[in-house]
């Protein structure tokens, strides 16, 4: 029983079921759209920025509760940082799932995204985890391309 | 003289006096010919029902491979040495293996490939390209796999060829009458799965050669699914081209074949160019092989034709009635059992099915069904299963899919109840 609550912590579950900032695409806003090939999971991530600071991030679409709860909880986390500062998220956060780099100072700048760090024993969950932060990434490029996990 | 004596002697002589009942097989004694099955997983016993994605290996498939390996490995058709020799009557005696195991006329009507994949698009790139003109049609249906898609539409952009659809009702079947409807004196050839990956139909494809070739269509069967479940007869069935894979019928993968009729063959032009594929080479003209050398260019997968043989061998002894009965009745119980837990909706419930059952849980993604269940040892497929359209058909991202093969038990299906009372504790509270 334990195991799987490492992985699907109630805070997962809980965005995962009702997931925050999840809307269609206002006027004015960059929109990506992101997609698994592996699993089919689709979601577009909306960005407004204003003067270097994330303004407003919402996303919709859907996937499994780790998709849908990291794209939640990443809208949640970015709104009001910088570029430079969400880039820096993003590599923790990416550090943290896979398992690289220093567990401890990656945890300290990552705060309630933390809970993710049960990703790491699943490897081939590694992808629904990262879809909604290469998406948001696509959305500031304005990329036509769609943005993949592969 | 040496201990890899061709296998099939073997096989005849254990014939129907070793033949399992079906009963023998819900036992599970046969389980015993499986080492894989003894590990745990997560530190569970491994329960595995993904055996339409890839079937375990039986023990006798294990050691006709290692078999090859220590005692025969060679190059096929080169060379005037001992092992060379029997590396080619190895090699030749499993397309004769394959021939019997399918019922085709002759030998040489079975090309190795490496595996369905390629036995189609084969087929796309040597008869479609040669044969096919702007306009004309290649019929498929809604629930063919990726494989029987793809090497249509890369001929219909190189060859502006028309692909057409037959499309299926919410069972997950096609109506003969809409298929009729669609063949025209366009259609070119017609290619369809015997049963379907993702939801487990059996089409009805004797049916289906029949009409076709009312109106002179040659017809391509996909049987990845349906060698090693139920009796196959290419003859029987009349189909012009069928395709298949070794490691979905207990052989290893990247091995697999395409029985083609043989006049189709000899007007066929070659696939890939390479060694062993031509008669004579000179730097101004090449004069091809025969059938079916025409068709393997290069050094074969020899030992993976070993293990498919090896696996017909395996299928023969356990007896075909033996096995599609044990099937049928893990199919029946799963139905019931998995129907049952609430919120569940089967995907794919055509009144002829094969033991695939594949299913949504209401409130649970499939893929986080598939790591709870993982985590209990338990394998299954989430997924698209290769078969997008299908997903798209119904609506769905994706499925939750379970196989079933012939070391399944009804208590495997238990464990997947079990399982999926667990998904709903955590998500559908």
């Amino acid at each position: 029983m334990s195991e799987f609550r490492e992985l699907y912590q109630e805070v997962i579950l809980d965005h995962g079921k009702n997931p925050r900032n999840f809307r269609e695409a206002l006027a004015g806003e960059h929109t990506a759209f992101g997609h698994n090939p592996l699993c089919g999971d689709k979601l577009e991530v909306h960005v407004e920025m204003n003067n270097g600071v994330i303004e407003n991030v919402a996303f919709n679409g859907e996937g499994c509760a780790i998709s849908t709860a990291s794209a939640s909880m990443m809208t949640q986390t970015l709104k009001g940082k910088t570029l430079e500062e969400a880039e820096t998220m993003f590599r923790s956060f990416h550090n943290l799932i896979t398992g690289n780099g220093d567990t401890e100072t990656e945890l300290g700048g990552l705060g309630k995204l933390a809970v993710f760090s049960g990703v790491r024993e699943f490897p081939v969950r590694v992808k629904c985890a990262t879809l909604a932060w290469h998406t948001f990434k696509a959305a500031l490029d304005r990329s036509e391309e769609p943005a993949s996990t592969e | 003289m040496y201990q890899g004596e061709p296998t099939l002697k073997q096989a005849d002589q254990s014939g129907p006096r070793g033949c399992n009942t079906a009963a023998a097989l819900a036992g599970g004694r046969i389980r015993e010919q499986f080492p894989i099955l003894a590990i745990t997983v997560h530190g569970k016993p491994l329960i595995y029902m993904d055996s339409a994605a890839t079937t375990q290996k039986p023990q006798r498939v294990i050691d006709a491979v290692t078999r090859h390996f220590t005692h025969r490995c060679s190059n096929v058709h080169r060379g005037v040495h001992k092992l060379s020799q029997l590396a080619t009557e190895s090699y030749e005696s499993a397309r004769e293996t394959v021939r019997r195991g399918i019922g085709a006329a002759e030998s040489q009507e079975i090309i190795f490939t490496r595996g369905t994949t390629e036995a189609i698009n084969l087929v796309a790139q040597t008869y479609g390209r040669q044969r096919f003109a702007p306009g004309d049609e290649v019929l498929i249906t809604a629930m063919e796999h990726h494989s029987n898609i793809v090497p249509w539409q890369m001929l219909r952009d190189e060859k502006k060829i028309v692909l057409k659809v037959v499309p299926i009702n919410d069972r997950g079947e096609i109506d003969l009458n809409d298929y009729e409807a669609l063949l025209t004196d366009r259609t070119r050839m017609v290619a369809v799965a015997l049963i379907s990956n993702a939801l487990g139909t059996v089409n009805p494809v004797k049916e289906m050669v029949k009409l076709a070739h009312a109106r002179n269509i040659p017809v391509l069967v996909d049987g990845a699914q349906a060698v090693g479940h139920d009796v196959v007869d290419v003859q029987d069935l009349d189909c012009d081209f069928f395709a298949l894979s070794g490691h979905k019928m207990y052989a290893p993968s990247g091995i697999g074949a395409l029985y083609g009729r043989a006049d189709l063959l000899n007007e066929m032009p070659p696939y890939q160019g390479g060694g062993d594929m031509i008669a004579t080479v000179t730097f101004d003209k090449t004069v091809y092989n025969g059938i079916p050398h025409r068709f393997e260019a290069g050094t074969p997968n020899i030992v993976g034709a070993i293990g498919m043989a090896a696996a017909f061998d395996f299928l023969q002894e356990t007896c075909f009635e033996a096995i599609t009965a044990h099937e049928h009745d893990l199919l029946q119980y799963a139905t019931e059992q998995v129907s049952a837990v609430p919120g569940v909706r089967l995907i794919g419930t055509a009144r002829k099915k094969a033991a695939v059952l594949s299913f949504m849980l209401e409130g649970a993604h499939p893929h986080d069904v598939g790591t709870i269940l993982d985590l209990d040892g338990i394998a299954v497929r989430a997924g698209h299963h290769c078969a997008q359209p299908v997903m798209d058909r119904f609506g769905v991202p994706a499925t939750v899919r379970a196989s079933f093969a012939v070391y399944n038990l009804r208590s495997d299906i238990d464990e997947l109840v079990q399982g999926l009372h667990k998904v709903r504790e955590v998500f559908c509270k």
